[in-house]
Order: structure tokens, then C-alpha cells, then sequence
């Protein structure tokens, strides 16, 4: 790690006061870096300097009328693909979007913003969210930093790859159904799904609307922290929105874990588990314990049935939600000679064989004949699931298991075989069926030197007693940040 | 499960999709493996447990109740122009398509 690699939001802050560099010069930097490294990783998909700088010279400003710096004053943020930026061309990592260029910003960008963030571009991901490689992006793979023979995970694998290549401080992604978690496992970085409701979801293009959440990539929890603090909270324009007010998570994450009951389910430590990766998370889990917390065994029972459940619900939702790319009112128009001609040409034409599937199985889900059997099947599955994890926070304060069950797979490993590529999420799942939050934290590396993760779940708005946790994790391993 | 050939033009039809003779064969035996998978939803017995239709409970969201019902107040949404702006083809304040009506 050089020190060019090692801004931090504290860190931006301190030289900014301290006037050691300005705003403009900090993204002018990222530039630089993003035009050095992106070529390799194909990690950005789109850069907006010309926002980035005004709003740079925006922080400048205050900082030169002797303001107060706003909590994430200059610090660079990679935006996901999938998250609506206002005249910034937003894909969704999907040909049927190439050209499209949003009317309004998603409410986590205006916050962003407004806290002082400077939003540098646009990153790669599997087309609509779609993907556990980042390999179904219409506009080619990402390559993971820490091994570019390797995924850097998905859907949110851009949004990981330039924080781990440091080429932006922290980055937005969403997460579905692992969708943040497993790409900062896989590249190295802590990246947190938020509670179900906690992050407004307006302007986030939606994939299956009772799972999706944005929620931060950083280089370190306390940073993944200060940007959970900006974005998080009620926002009128999204109706699922929680009107919980948000905790101090800056703040609470100092707090000792001493005395805390830590669950480890044995359902996540079968078969199919890695063994590098089992014994690097069970290292962890023995770190907190000599930190004072107690380990409580659990059984979740339903955690075997996640995978089905998930990617029947997900995709009767894609499914739903994807009806409205049909050529009329944004993105890729194909022409014919009929409205419904139209319709199935342009879908043909602008959707890439991952997201065609899910809406196929999607729409297969929901079809007349099949709802019961399926789709109401699997959400009372799914209400099962909520109950293994209510049960659980009976016992104990937050849920330990791995985030994956290997490290990172090589590019095209698992490309061609559909279903290997779904049961990878086994460990992610069951936390976005149960709309808890749960955090995936760096915590070693396999002899290869491949990054392993270790999630962390917590209870509904548990986020700050999440981070604390991660925090102390990352502590243990060495990381001062 | 089996899924057809026939069962695959018929959701690709319900789905909008003009599918390829090799896409079609090729879902055909992707759906077919992968909702032979989802089976095991079966195994477990359901009886007396309600699907899920909220993923918060009402307590946990905060709320006394559910935030959806927010009062139904006018707020200005004055997107008309940008939206057409990103149209593929618009004819102020319409969008154009291929005619739907013969006469």
C-alpha cells in the first residue's frame, strides 16, 4: 500500500482544514489514478469531472469563508450504475440504457452531495444489479484488484473494485442478494447492506423492489460508517422508507464489544465451505472472544432453502419491474412494424442473457397455474427465514458466519452453469429475504492471498451495533483506521 | 419438472421477449434445472404460515402506522420536459409509438 493509496475521510478532512491540499486537487488526483488504473480493471463506466470539480470548488469556497466542513467535505465517492445521477448517463450496466441520461438525482446522491461529497463517476456492474461476477455487464467484466485472472464479485463489483484499487475513498452499491457483501469480500474491502427501509431507495433503478438496498463500500469500517451516517434516514419519496430516526453510527462504533453474545450458525459452516475461508472467519470470531464477546452456537433451520426462495421472489419481481423497458419512453428503441413488434424486438435486442432468464423464471413464477406452487411458496419460505433470524436476536446480539463459501473464482469459471453461480449467494441470502442488516468485513487472506470476508448480521436497525462489531474485526487485524 | 418447449414460447410471449431458436433451447434447459432446484420448497410444510408481504414489521419500521398512507398532499413534479427530453421518439407532450388502431 503506498501512501497515495491511503486517503481516508478523516485523513481528507485534516489536510483540507490544515490547507495541505484543496478539494479540486484531491479529485484531480483520483482523476489521475482512475486514468492509470481504470484501463485494466474497467471498473468506471462513466466520469462526470465536470460535476466533481464544480462541487470541489464548492468545498473550496466554504472552506476559504472559514464554514464549518460539511461531514464529507471533498471526499471521492464512486456512484453504482444502477443509482440515478441527474445528467450523468446511468446504464445499469445494460445495452437497453446505454444512452440514458437521468432527469433527477436518487436521493442517497443528494445526499452525498450535500454533505459535501464529491461524486467522481459511474461504476460497472452486472446488468440491472443481475450477478454474483460483474461478468453479465454489457460493457464487459471487471477484473478483481487483488487478482485480475479473478471476479471482484457482483452485481456490485465496480463499486468494489475502485475502492480496493483506490480509485475513489468510498462507493455506493445496492444489494439484493449479496450484491455489496460479496464483492467486498472478494476484493478486500468492508461494504454494508443497511437495513430494509433504512436508505431511501428513490432514484435507485429498481431490480426486486422488497430486497434492493444502497449501501457504502470504504477502505475501513469507520469510513463505511461516516458514509452510512450521510445517506441514511427517512425520505418521503420512497413509501417503504423507515421513519426510525438514524443512530450516531460514526460515533457508536468506538463503543467496547465486551459482554456481547455472538451468534455462529452451524448451518453456514457445511458442506461446500472453503477450508481457508472457514478457518479464517473462525479466527476472527476467536479474536472477539478474547475481546469479551461470549459465542452463542445457533441453529438457523431454514437456511437451506434461502437459495430457492430468493431466486424465485427476486426474479417474479425483476420480472414485473423490468415491464417498463419496451422502447416507448427512455433507452433503446428498436423499430417495428407494430406496437407489440416494437415491444419484443427492442427487449430482445436490449436485454444480455442474465437478465432475459431471470425474467423469464420471473415471469414463469407468477404465470396462471403457477403463483401458488411458487411464488407464494416461496414467501412464506421467506417469512420462515425472517423467523430463524427473530428467533436468533432472541439469543444474541449480531450473527457471524462467512460471506462466502470460497474466495473469488476465476474469470468464466462459473459463466456458463446458471445455478452454480446462484447457490454462491448461499451465505448473502437469507439476510436480504429477512431484511436485516448485515455488513461483510475484511478479515485475512488465503494462502494465495486471496481477500476472505466474515458478515456480520444484525437486527432490524442494528446497524451501529453491526459496525461496532466489524470495527473491532478490523482492529484486531491491524487496520488503525 | 419438464419444462417444455412450448412452456418456453409461452412465458417468452407473457414476457414481451422475441427469443432465438438457440435461446430458446437454451432457457428451455436452464429453467428446467434450475426450477428443479426450487423443488425443494416442497420438503417443508407451510400450513398456517403467511407469506410475506411486508418485510418490516410495523414496530420495526417505527411507524404507527404503515408510512405509505402519508397524507395525500399535491406536490409540484414538474419532470414533463426532461422526460420527453430522453424519450426515443416524442411528439410534445406525447410519446410517438407505431399506430395501435387501424381505421
Amino acid at each position: 500500500m503506498t501512501a497515495a493509496q491511503s486517503w481516508t475521510v478523516a485523513g481528507i478532512r485534516e489536510a483540507l482544514a490544515a490547507k495541505k491540499i484543496s478539494a479540486r486537487e484531491l479529485a484531480a488526483e483520483f482523476y489521475g489514478r482512475i486514468e492509470r488504473r481504470n484501463p485494466e480493471c474497467n471498473a468506471y463506466l462513466a466520469l462526470c469531472p465536470e460535476r466533481a470539480l464544480a462541487q470541489a470548488d464548492r468545498v473550496d469556497s466554504a472552506i476559504a469563508r472559514g464554514e464549518p466542513l460539511s461531514p464529507l467535505a471533498g471526499v471521492p465517492i464512486a456512484v453504482k450504475d444502477v443509482i440515478s445521477t441527474r445528467g450523468v448517463r446511468t446504464t445499469c450496466g445494460s445495452k437497453i440504457l446505454e444512452n440514458y441520461v437521468p432527469p433527477y438525482d436518487a436521493t442517497a446522491v443528494e445526499r452525498l452531495e450535500s454533505a459535501g461529497a464529491v461524486i467522481l463517476g459511474k461504476t460497472n456492474c452486472d446488468e440491472f444489479a443481475m450477478g454474483s461476477s460483474n461478468e453479465n455487464s454489457a460493457y464487459g467484466p471487471v477484473r478483481n484488484p487483488a487478482a485480475p485472472d479473478r471476479v471482484p464479485g457482483g452485481s456490485s463489483g465496480g463499486s468494489a473494485a475502485v475502492v480496493a484499487a483506490g480509485m475513489a475513498v468510498a462507493a455506493l452499491g445496492t444489494d439484493t442478494g449479496g450484491s455489496i457483501r460479496q464483492p467486498g469480500a472478494f476484493c478486500g474491502v468492508p461494504g454494508m447492506m443497511p437495513t430494509y427501509g433504512r436508505v431511501s431507495r428513490y432514484g435507485l433503478i429498481a431490480f426486486a423492489s422488497s430486497l434492493d438496498r444502497i449501501g457504502p463500500f470504504a477502505t475501513s469500517v469507520t469510513d463505511a460508517a461516516a458514509v452510512m451516517a450521510v445517506i441514511a434516514g427517512h425520505d418521503p419519496r420512497d413509501s417503504t422508507s423507515a421513519a426510525v430516526p438514524a443512530e450516531n453510527y460514526p460515533v457508536r462504533i468506538g463503543d467496547s464489544v465486551q459482554g456481547l453474545r455472538i451468534g455462529v450458525p452451524e448451518d453456514y459452516f457445511g458442506e461446500g465451505l472453503d477450508p481457508e475461508v472457514k478457518s479464517r472467519v473462525l479466527a476472527a470470531i476467536a479474536a472477539l472472544e478474547k475481546m469479551g464477546c461470549r459465542r452463542v452456537p445457533l441453529h438457523m433451520p431454514h437456511t437451506n432453502y434461502a437459495i430457492a426462495a430468493y431466486y424465485i421472489i427476486a426474479t417474479a419481481e425483476a420480472s414485473s419491474n423490468l415491464a417498463r423497458y419496451d422502447g416507448v419512453r427512455c433507452g433503446l428503441r428498436v423499430p417495428g412494424a407494430t406496437l407489440m413488434e416494437m415491444y419484443r424486438k427492442t427487449r430482445e435486442a436490449g436485454f444480455g442473457p442474465e437478465v432475459k432468464r431471470r425474467i423469464m423464471l420471473g415471469t414463469y413464477a407468477l404465470s396462471a397455474g403457477y403463483y401458488d406452487a411458487y411464488y407464494l411458496r416461496a414467501q412464506s419460505v421467506r417469512s420462515l427465514i425472517a423467523r430463524d433470524f427473530a428467533d436468533s436476536f432472541q439469543k444474541v446480539d449480531a450473527i457471524l458466519t462467512p460471506t462466502t463459501p470460497t474466495p473469488a473464482f476465476r474469470l468464466g469459471e462459473k459463466a456458463a452453469d446458471p445455478l452454480q453461480m446462484y447457490l454462491a449467494d448461499i451465505y448473502t441470502v437469507t439476510g436480504s429475504l429477512a431484511g436485516v442488516p448485515g455488513i461483510s468485513v475484511p478479515c485475512g487472506k488465503t494462502n494465495a492471498g486471496l481477500p476472505v470476508g466474515l458478515q456480520i448480521f444484525g437486527p432490524h436497525f442494528g446497524e451501529s451495533r453491526v459496525l461496532q462489531i466489524a470495527r473491532a474485526v478490523e482492529k484486531s487485524l491491524g487496520n488503525p483506521a | 419438472m419438464k419444462i417444455t418447449r412450448e412452456d418456453v414460447l409461452r412465458v417468452a410471449e407473457l414476457a414481451h421477449l422475441d427469443l432465438s431458436p438457440a435461446e430458446i433451447e437454451t432457457y428451455r434447459g436452464q429453467l428446467d434445472e434450475i426450477l428443479t432446484y426450487v423443488e425443494k420448497l416442497k420438503e417443508l410444510d407451510v400450513t398456517g404460515i403467511a407469506p410475506m408481504t411486508q418485510v418490516l414489521p410495523a414496530v420495526a419500521s417505527g411507524a404507527e402506522h404503515h408510512p405509505e398512507l402519508r397524507d395525500d398532499v399535491l406536490a409540484p413534479c414538474d419532470v414533463g420536459e426532461s422526460v420527453l427530453a430522453a424519450a426515443p421518439d416524442a411528439a410534445k407532450p406525447f410519446f410517438r409509438v407505431p399506430k395501435v388502431i387501424e381505421r
